[in-house]
Parts: C-alpha cells; sequence; structure tokens
C-alpha cells in the first residue's frame, strides 16, 4: 500500500494540517499490522461497533416521535409503528438491534475467555470491555423500559427496588431514583435522558477500548506475541474486507429478525399498557439479562442476591490474576479447555433457568448452577493453572499458520 | 487455500445460527402459560411470503363490528384504515358514517355529536374501564387492537380461545357468569362464548360457521396488530436478496486478498 493520501493535494493539504489520513491507516490502515491467523470470532469487535452505530441512528430517529411520558409512551410507540413512515422498520431494528448487540458482544467476550485476551498486556483492554458491557445493560434495561408496557414497568420496578437491598439507605435511594413514591412518569422520563446518554458514553469507552488494544494489537488464536514482520499482515485490506464480510453474514441474521419474526425475542406482555395494579404472573428480563436474572433470584435472600449478580460480573475483573497458567490460548491448555466448555453449559442452563418461574426444580437447578459459575472462576481456573501441562506452543505465528497448511483456522489445532 | 477456504467461511455461518437457534429454543420456553397449548389452523398470512385474505379481512371486520364490538375497543383502528383491508373509499364512508363521535366544542362551546369520518379512530363501546367492567360482572374486555401481539402464541392462541369453550368437568366448579376454556390461562374466562352459529350474516354470502368467524376475525385483529407485515415481508425478501449478493461477492473479495496469506 502506497503512504495515506500520497499525490492528491487536497488530501496532501489537510493531512499536513490534520494527519487525519495517517491517523486512520495507522488504526485501521495498511499501516497497522495485525496478526495473520486471526480466525471468524475476531470479526465480532466491529460488529459491535457497528451495532452500536445502528443503535444509534434508529435510536435518534426514534426519539424524534417518541413522548417520554407516562400516559403518551405507549401510544406513541404504536404511533411510531402505524403512522410515522417506515416508523416500524426503525423501530424493529433498534428493538432486534439491541439483541444484536448482545449477541456478538458476547461471542466476543467468551472468545477473549478461551483465547486468554485478558492476560497481560491486555489486563485493562479487558476491564474497559467489561465496563462497556455494564454500560450496555444499563441501556438496554432503560430502554426496556421506555414503550411502557406491563414488562417495561414491572421490570423496572423489580430492578430498581433492587437497590433497597442496600442497609440502611436502601429505601432513600429507590425513592430518589424513582423521582417519587413508585415507578412513574418521572422514572420514565429519567430513564429516557439516561438512554440516550449513554450510548455516547459508549462511543467514548470504545474508543478508549481500541486505543488499549492497539498499544500491543491483538491477541491471536495461538495466544502467542508477534515476534516479526512474518507474523502479521496489514489490516488492510486483509482485516478490511474479512470485517465487511463478517457484517454481510452479521445483517443477514439480522434482517431475518427484523423482517420475519420481529416480536420473538421480545415478551408479548410489552405489548400491553403498564398497568400499577395487575403484576403480570412470570416477570422476566430480555434473554441477554436471564443468566444474571437466574444468579439473583438463587440467593434466598435479597441482599445476598443482589452481591451475588454483581460478584457473577465483578469477578470477571478479576480473571487477569484468577487464570494461573502462563499459556493464553485454551487450545495448548487441554483441561482447562473442557472446564470452558463446562461453563458455558453452566451459563446456558442459568439463562433457561432465569427463563422460568422460580419454582419446583428450578430453584435447586438455578443454586447449582450459580454456585458452579462461581466454582469455575475462584477454584477451578487457578487449579487448573497450576496443575495442567500445556501442549506444545507454536514457536511463532507464521510456523503455526505454516504447520496448519497455510490457513487461518485455529479449530484444526484440536485435531493435531 | 482454495479447498479450505469454504469450511473457514462455513463454521463461523454454522456459529451464529446455532446461535440464533438456541435463542428460538429460549422462546417457547418462557412463553409458559398456563393453558392448554394453542392449536394451529394455518392462516394465509403466515410464513414469509404470507399475505392477509382480502375476503377474510372484511368479513372479519365484520364480525368485530357486530359482535367483538358490544364489549371489546379496537382504539389504533382508524376508519381510513378500511381503505388498506380492501373497501373502497365510498365503502369505508358509508362505514364511518354509521358511527357517532364526540367532536368540538363548537363556537358556542359546546360538544356535539357528529357521524365519523375516515379520519375517525373507532368509538369504544364503554365510556371507561369501570363502565366496561360494571357490565361484564367485573371483569375488563380487554382492547383489541394489539391483543394477537400481547399473547403467547398470537393469531393460534386468538383462534383456539374463539373455538375451545367446552362443558366444565365434573369437578370444576365454575364462578358467577364464567364459562370454561381450557386455552384460557387458569380455564375460567369471564366472557361468554362470543360466537354462535350464524351469528352474523355475511355480506358476501359466506356461511357463518363458528369456525370460519374465528379465523375471519382473528385474521382481521391481526392485520390490526400487525397492520405493516405485507410490506415488512415484501420488503425483507427485497433486502435479504441485496444481502445475500453483497456477502457472496464479498467473499470472493475475501478470498481473492488472501490468496495470498500464509
Ligand atoms: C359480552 C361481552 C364480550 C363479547 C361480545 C366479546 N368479549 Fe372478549 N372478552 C370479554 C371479557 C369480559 C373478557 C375478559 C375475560 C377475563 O378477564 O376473564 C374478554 C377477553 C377477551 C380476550 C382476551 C383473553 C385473554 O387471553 O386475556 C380476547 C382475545 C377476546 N376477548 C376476544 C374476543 C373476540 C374476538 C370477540 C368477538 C368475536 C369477543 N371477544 C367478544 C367480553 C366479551
Ligand atoms: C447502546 C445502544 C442502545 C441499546 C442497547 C438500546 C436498547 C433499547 C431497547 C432494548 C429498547 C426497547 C425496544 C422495544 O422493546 O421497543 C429501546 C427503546 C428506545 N430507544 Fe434505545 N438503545 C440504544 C441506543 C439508543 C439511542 C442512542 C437512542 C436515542 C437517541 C435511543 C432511543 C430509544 C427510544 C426513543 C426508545 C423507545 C422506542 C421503542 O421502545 O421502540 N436508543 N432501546
Amino acid at each position: 500500500m502506497s503512504s495515506p493520501g500520497s499525490g492528491n493535494r487536497i488530501v496532501q493539504w489537510i493531512e499536513y494540517r490534520l494527519p487525519i489520513f495517517s491517523w486512520l491507516d495507522h488504526s485501521v490502515g495498511s499501516g497497522y499490522p495485525a496478526p495473520k491467523n486471526l480466525n471468524y470470532l475476531w470479526n465480532m469487535g466491529s460488529l459491535a461497533g457497528a451495532a452500536l452505530v445502528i443503535q444509534i441512528v434508529t435510536g435518534i430517529v426514534l426519539a424524534m416521535h417518541y413522548v417520554p411520558h407516562g400516559d403518551m409512551a405507549f401510544d406513541s410507540v404504536e404511533h411510531i409503528m402505524r403512522d410515522v413512515n417506515y416508523g416500524w422498520l426503525i423501530r424493529y431494528i433498534h428493538a432486534n438491534g439491541a439483541s444484536m448487540f448482545f449477541l456478538v458482544v458476547y461471542i466476543h467476550v467468551f472468545r477473549g475467555l478461551y483465547y486468554g485476551s485478558y492476560k497481560y498486556p491486555r489486563e485493562l483492554l479487558w476491564w474497559i470491555g467489561l465496563a462497556i458491557m455494564l454500560l450496555m445493560m444499563a441501556t438496554a434495561f432503560m430502554g426496556y423500559v421506555l414503550p411502557w408496557g406491563q414488562m417495561s414497568f414491572w421490570a423496572a420496578t423489580v430492578i430498581t427496588n433492587l437497590f433497597s437491598a442496600i442497609p440502611l439507605i436502601g429505601d432513600p435511594i429507590v425513592t430518589w431514583l424513582w423521582g417519587g413514591f413508585a415507578v412513574d412518569s418521572p422514572t420514565l422520563q429519567r430513564f429516557f435522558s439516561l438512554h440516550y446518554l449513554l450510548p455516547f458514553v459508549i462511543a467514548g469507552v470504545v474508543i478508549v477500548h481500541i486505543w488499549a488494544l492497539h498499544t500491543h494489537g491483538s491477541n491471536n488464536p495461538a495466544g502467542i506475541d508477534v515476534k516479526g514482520p512474518q507474523d502479521t499482515i496489514p489490516f488492510n485490506p486483509y482485516y478490511t474486507v474479512k470485517d465487511l464480510l463478517g457484517l454481510g453474514v452479521f445483517l443477514i441474521v439480522f434482517a431475518y429478525w427484523v423482517f420475519y419474526n420481529p416480536n420473538y425475542l421480545g415478551h408479548p406482555d410489552n405489548y400491553i399498557p403498564a398497568n400499577p395494579l395487575q403484576t403480570p404472573p412470570h416477570i422476566v428480563p430480555e434473554w441477554y439479562l436471564l443468566p444474571y436474572y437466574a444468579i439473583l433470584r438463587a440467593i434466598p435472600d435479597k441482599l445476598g442476591g443482589v452481591v451475588a449478580m454483581g460478584a457473577a460480573i465483578g469477578v470477571l475483573f478479576l480473571i487477569p490474576w484468577l487464570d494461573t497458567s502462563r499459556v493464553r490460548s485454551a487450545t495448548f491448555r487441554p483441561i482447562y479447555r473442557q472446564f470452558y466448555w463446562i461453563l458455558i453449559a453452566d451459563i446456558l442452563v442459568l439463562g433457561w433457568v432465569g427463563a422460568n418461574p422460580p419454582e419446583g426444580h428450578f430453584i435447586l437447578i438455578g443454586q447449582l448452577a450459580t454456585a458452579y459459575y462461581f466454582l469455575h472462576f475462584i477454584v477451578i481456573m487457578p487449579f487448573v493453572g497450576w496443575f495442567e501441562t500445556p501442549r506444545q506452543l507454536p514457536d511463532s505465528i507464521a510456523t503455526s499458520v505454516l504447520d496448519k497448511g497455510g490457513g487461518v483456522d485455529s479449530a484444526k489445532e484440536g485435531a493435531q | 487455500m482454495t479447498g479450505r477456504c469454504p469450511t473457514i467461511f462455513v463454521r463461523p455461518v454454522l456459529a451464529v445460527v446455532a446461535a440464533c437457534l438456541a435463542l428460538l429454543a429460549a422462546g417457547p420456553l418462557m412463553a409458559a402459560g398456563d393453558g392448554r397449548a394453542p392449536k394451529s389452523p394455518g392462516f394465509s398470512f403466515q410464513g414469509p411470503f404470507g399475505t392477509y385474505d382480502r375476503a377474510e379481512l372484511q368479513r372479519g371486520f365484520q364480525v368485530y363490528q357486530e359482535v367483538c364490538a358490544t364489549c371489546h375497543a379496537l382504539k389504533y383502528f382508524a376508519f381510513r384504515n378500511l381503505r388498506s383491508i380492501g373497501f373502497d373509499e365510498m365503502q369505508a364512508k358509508a362505514i364511518a358514517a354509521q358511527y357517532e363521535v364526540t367532536d368540538g366544542p363548537d363556537e358556542e362551546g359546546e360538544m356535539f355529536e357528529r357521524p365519523a369520518v375516515l379520519a375517525d379512530y373507532m368509538p369504544a363501546p364503554f365510556a371507561n374501564d369501570n363502565a366496561a367492567r360494571a357490565a361484564n360482572n367485573g371483569s375488563l374486555p380487554p382492547d383489541l387492537s394489539l391483543i394477537v401481539k400481547a399473547r403467547a402464541g398470537g393469531e393460534d392462541y386468538v383462534f383456539s380461545l374463539l373455538t375451545g369453550y367446552e362443558d366444565p368437568p365434573a369437578d370444576v366448579e365454575l364462578g358467577e357468569g364464567m364459562s370454561y376454556n381450557p386455552y384460557y390461562d387458569g380455564s375460567q374466562i369471564a366472557m361468554p362464548p362470543p360466537l354462535v352459529e350464524d351469528g352474523v350474516e355475511y355480506a358476501d354470502g359466506t356461511k357463518a360457521s363458528v369456525e370460519r368467524m374465528a379465523r375471519d376475525v382473528t385474521t382481521f385483529l391481526t392485520w390490526a396488530a400487525e397492520p405493516e407485515m405485507e410490506a415488512r415481508k415484501r420488503m425483507g425478501i427485497k433486502v435479504m436478496t441485496f444481502l445475500v449478493l453483497l456477502t457472496v461477492l464479498l467473499y470472493m473479495v475475501k478470498r481473492k486478498v488472501w490468496r495470498d496469506v500464509h
């Protein structure tokens, strides 16, 4: 690739005064070397960025027609669905976009967990990512309240009530959050304000995330450091075209939900206007929050449940130390790799329990799955790291690629 | 490289498909009502190419108008929407004119009644929820504009409910004014069986069996809940076709660009 902007006088004029072209080149251009062995799981970051942009663009259009008031919010969403030109399209993209956003971000996070992307020197990068995930949860939760249906209202009630578990000052805090003595229009209005704000905060934190990423570059499926130019390829054109291909696949999946199954991921009760006098039989959050919800309810004590739910994410902040192995990629960790998949199964079980009423055998299953979740991070992770004998690491990314016949595939490594 | 690329491409697609299947599987787990699982009679508007049958829509509107409207409001349905379900302008105006709506204030400051026009919305049968409850043994007949989206099982549920009334089993004691309907959560519903054989006389001469009326009114209520459905599916086909072609092209570009990487 030629140096940025060479030849074009206008580009040179700008570049001399504001070196934006060389900056772009070093960020996503030919001047940014990336490991040559990244697999398709490394597409999720750019897809998450695309999902954020889609949410912001559709959200701003929705906000032009939406009315954040308890008496009008539900009607205004129906007005968007029925009277605003292509309003249904915008709203269905936004509502399903939240699910698509979480889908790619969760794959992104579990990719990092598998390949040890949280280890030296990427600990801060990992934490910033977790901060983004927390901000997304807050944003999506408050967005879900905006249509002011039954689930909106009761989810808001249940979640804000959690703060009452805080000793002594819990109740005043809840009243303060609500802006009154119950979830009502003032609550809706502040949630709208914050729902508009937080995505831009996320965008800011994403910039810091990428800054940290570009400091040491991407991890890779082999989990070994880049040793020289033979291990890398320029981001552009290789990963730009690969990311675009991933975007194509992502948009196909996205479009399926929007055009053919737009309400599937939502809850039917949210098409019933909010009614403070009638509690729905089962209050459930959106699918992406179900595992945390299961952990919350697994502890019979309210404060304990809240602490456990917080700890479920808190423990992810600690894994740079909890993982004692010096090998990053689970590909070369025969024992840890099996526990990894058990953890995934455990989290799916938690999601299933979270979707069901806390009665009968669901209580016990939920408690066992919660216990195992923490056991994995607090006990299994450090001990496996100490006692496991990792497989022989490849000498370099270049040789690891050559060994496998010149591909970018990592899953084959298991078969060696 | 050549022989390998498709496999590389297939795996992430499989992963995404698997993730979506997992999400699909999560739905029924969540929609756990306590009523009997609804019947699936099959509707013309289901499936990726499904469209509403205009004759069904118009008959369904008639059923709503002559039967359900005594108790249920349909507040998001405007008379102009009659055009979209296949009535011509004259017919739509004539139907609207059968209803009186309150307007005003006039120059003297008085509210007045006038025949409805296309811009008006369907008037509700009761002045408020309390009046509706008082007339229905204390139970509130819900607004039907979104009912198909507001119930797990959607159109199948509404159809099953309307055709699902039975004599109560011997061990069930019905409450005052209640009817037995196993599709309803709790099986005791405050709505008396609304449909009876030949309950309406269809304008197009179709025989008004309970099943026919249930099907027609369910189709109409689905339209009321999802008036955009046909436009949505039509657009979906175009968007999907475009995206698939684009992705195939990107795939070929990607292969070409990556050919020399080892
Ligand atoms: C005599 C008044 C009356 C008529 C006529 C009537 N309904 Fe109802 N309907 C009710 C009442 C009352 C309820 C509330 C039931 C309850 O809470 O137990 C109800 C509830 C419903 C429900 C919601 C059930 C649920 O899952 O909560 C549907 C759907 C419904 N009606 C459809 C219809 C349709 C379609 C028609 C016309 C064919 C109709 N109704 C005619 C009184 C009526
Ligand atoms: C991180 C990005 C975002 C996420 C994850 C998100 C998520 C959500 C969710 C889950 C809903 C409920 C959808 C429904 O069930 O109807 C919602 C609604 C809404 N969002 Fe967002 N959102 C994001 C960004 C934005 C932005 C930037 C804006 C505006 C500037 C916005 C404006 C709205 C409005 C007006 C609604 C209510 C209309 C509706 O419910 O469809 N959102 N959002």
